[in-house]
């Protein structure tokens, strides 16, 4: 069965969470992976929103992450405080954020372009929420497309904490220990990190995708595992839940090349 | 960045709880109607410097009517708590209304895209801006609800956000860990968008609060736009609904489909469409100064801009939109 690289991305991306976990997503691709896991394998998965919404039975992809399909037929309809103070009591597994522009050591840009902060040559939103779960939930997952212009040998501004500079240096921060980068989900391929260094490490390409488009798509030396896999390809099941039950509209899926 | 100085941001709201509490001392008990206009609240209420905070997310319950007669009476240099301010955002740079902002979000409009004028407000140097994020605004209406003077929260630290932020860190007493002191925050003026509130300024808000119960607590100043003005006997049969009690409140003034073109949880949808042409309008200079001109300087109240936008036809269809109501139904009456 065919299928394009967002919905590649989505399906990988999903059977990274577990059933029975936490996770806060935001809307688009992350939100779809969240709920391919729960019609698939992990149906006592609970989606977060950081407005407030938990455990919503969505009856379309919020188009808002504080729109009233985010805690349609939910379990709370909460608060923004109620989520974060989650999130830092250590009740929350996963989140997905994305960036403009990520480094070797997972950290994020969503603040800027430019090199001068009162004068920025692109302003962009800013942390939201994305500073906070990657401070305080136990796993950060990005999905996003790969080129080097977004991964990138020094981010223009960290918006988000990866591993910062390194080894201990959430830590040395002030960051919950434990927590922090756990997978890179792209067109190209699947990315986890080194437990060593904290830096990126390629785990698996995806079907026809060499390591040469990979490298050339990066901006920064990639580490790669000894034992380099391919990542399994979308299954008929999972592209059929995926096009029928979680994107009938192709919101998301329909963005894919 | 290059720039290694410790959280250079400015510190644009004093946190100190004394002062605080002593205007809260001689803010008025009284139990009496607050309803008034939109064009007195405004006028009476917001004046040029002050600092704001405005409810709901972005495109979701923002107190809209509220929004566009600020830039209506043409109100300057305020500051903005740039907490989750999407569409909120997007109608104050316009209307070039502030000059400052502690944001956390700003500028886009979450996957619609980045709002043109707010990001020339920004690029120019125009609007000064301090980093924070989300958690950390929340939490800082937190400590202001709560009088302390601060928040400790295991956030930002370590990051860009944090060396252009106005947080210090400190060690805990207990347990030495390192925390952020989050700065209670009081606005001058706080503007909600609710869904139900009697006379008083006794607020019900159906579905999430986001960070409202808090901004509520902390600003100086409350301006409430409800859906439905409701009986005092209303509130008491329900008690454990009102989530803003009247003496935190200035001004209540009843706003049907105040919040449009953003989303009202169980009333009405956002209008993508028009929320498109505002994003398609800002794109220019001129283009935005034509489309104000239009739909905010051109009328002299909210319902005529709702009028312009459709009027009741497409809020019928945001009705059947917002309460998956599959219909062919235009909207009109017949």
């Amino acid at each position: 069965m065919s299928y394009n690289s967002m919905e590649l991305m989505i399906v990988v991306a999903s059977r990274n969470l577990e059933d029975n976990s936490t996770v806060v997503v935001g809307t688009g691709a992350p939100c779809a992976a969240a709920m391919l896991a729960q019609k698939t394998f992990a149906p006592n998965l609970l989606i977060f929103f950081e407005a407030g919404g938990v455990g919503a039975q969505m009856p379309t992809m919020p188009i808002s992450v504080g729109d009233s399909r985010t805690f349609y037929k939910g379990l709370i309809a909460s608060s923004m405080p109620e989520i974060m103070e989650t999130c830092q009591q250590g009740m929350v597994d996963y989140t997905f954020l994305g960036g403009a522009q990520i480094d070797m050591y997972g950290n994020l840009n969503s603040t800027m372009i430019g090199t001068d902060h009162d004068r920025p040559k692109v302003r962009m939103p800013g942390s939201g929420g994305a500073n906070d779960l990657a401070s305080l939930c136990w796993r950060t997952m990005v999905m996003t497309v790969q080129n080097p212009k977004r991964f990138v040998e020094k981010c223009d501004f960290v918006t988000t904490p990866g591993y910062l500079s390194g080894p201990g240096a959430r830590e040395r921060a002030g960051l919950p220990p434990g927590t922090g980068p756990y997978k890179v989900i792209t067109d190209l391929c699947v990315m986890g990190y080194d437990k060593e260094t904290c830096r990126m490490k390629v785990e698996s390409i995806h079907p026809g995708i060499t390591r040469e488009q990979v490298e050339k798509n990066t901006g920064f030396e990639l580490l790669w595992a000894d034992e380099l896999k391919v990542t399994e390809p979308p299954t008929e099941k999972e592209l059929s839940i995926l096009r029928n039950e979680v994107d009938p509209l192709r919101y998301i899926i329909g963005r894919g090349a | 960045m290059n720039n290694e100085a410790a959280n250079s941001g400015t510190l644009f709201m004093d946190p100190d709880v004394d002062k605080a509490r002593e205007f809260f001392r001689n803010k008025s008990r009284k139990m009496v109607s607050k309803v008034t206009t939109i064009k007195e609240a405004v006028a009476e209420l917001i004046s040029d410097g002050d600092y704001l905070a405005v409810g709901g997310f972005g495109t979701n319950r923002v107190p809209t009517a509220v929004l566009h007669e600020i830039v209506r009476q043409r109100k300057k240099h305020l500051g903005l708590s740039g907490h989750t301010a999407t569409h909120d955002c997007q109608v104050l740079a316009a209307g070039d209304c502030f000059d400052r902002c502690d944001v956390a979000y700003v500028v886009g409009l979450e996957a619609r895209g980045l709002s043109s004028a707010s990001r020339r407000a920004f690029e120019s140097g125009k609007v000064k801006a301090v980093e924070w994020s989300n958690a950390a605004l929340a939490w800082r209406y937190k400590a202001a609800a709560m009088g302390i003077p601060f928040m400790p929260g295991r956030i930002m630290m370590g990051t860009d956000t944090a060396k252009y932020s106005a947080f210090k860190e400190i060690e805990c007493p207990y347990t030495n860990i390192k925390l952020a002191a989050l700065p209670a925050l009081y606005p001058d003026v706080g503007i909600i968008h609710v869904h139900r509130a009697d006379v008083y300024g006794n607020c019900q808000i159906d579905g999430i609060t986001v960070s409202d119960q808090d901004m509520a607590r902390a600003a100086k100043r409350l301006i409430i736009t409800t859906e439905r003005i409701i009986s005092n006997d209303d509130i008491r049969r329900q008690p454990e609904r009102t989530i803003i009690p009247y003496y935190y409140v200035d001004a209540v003034i009843e706003v049907p489909y105040g919040a449009y073109p953003c989303n009202m949880p169980y009333e009405y949808f956002s209008d993508e469409e028009h929320l498109r042409d505002w994003l398609e309008a800002e794109k220019t200079e001129e283009g935005l100064l034509d489309f104000l001109n239009k739909y905010i300087h051109g009328t002299s109240n909210f319902y005529e801009y709702l009028q312009l936008c459709g009027g009741m036809e497409k809020i019928k269809k945001l009705r059947n939109l917002e309460l998956l109501i599959n219909s062919n139904n235009t909207g009109s009456a017949e």
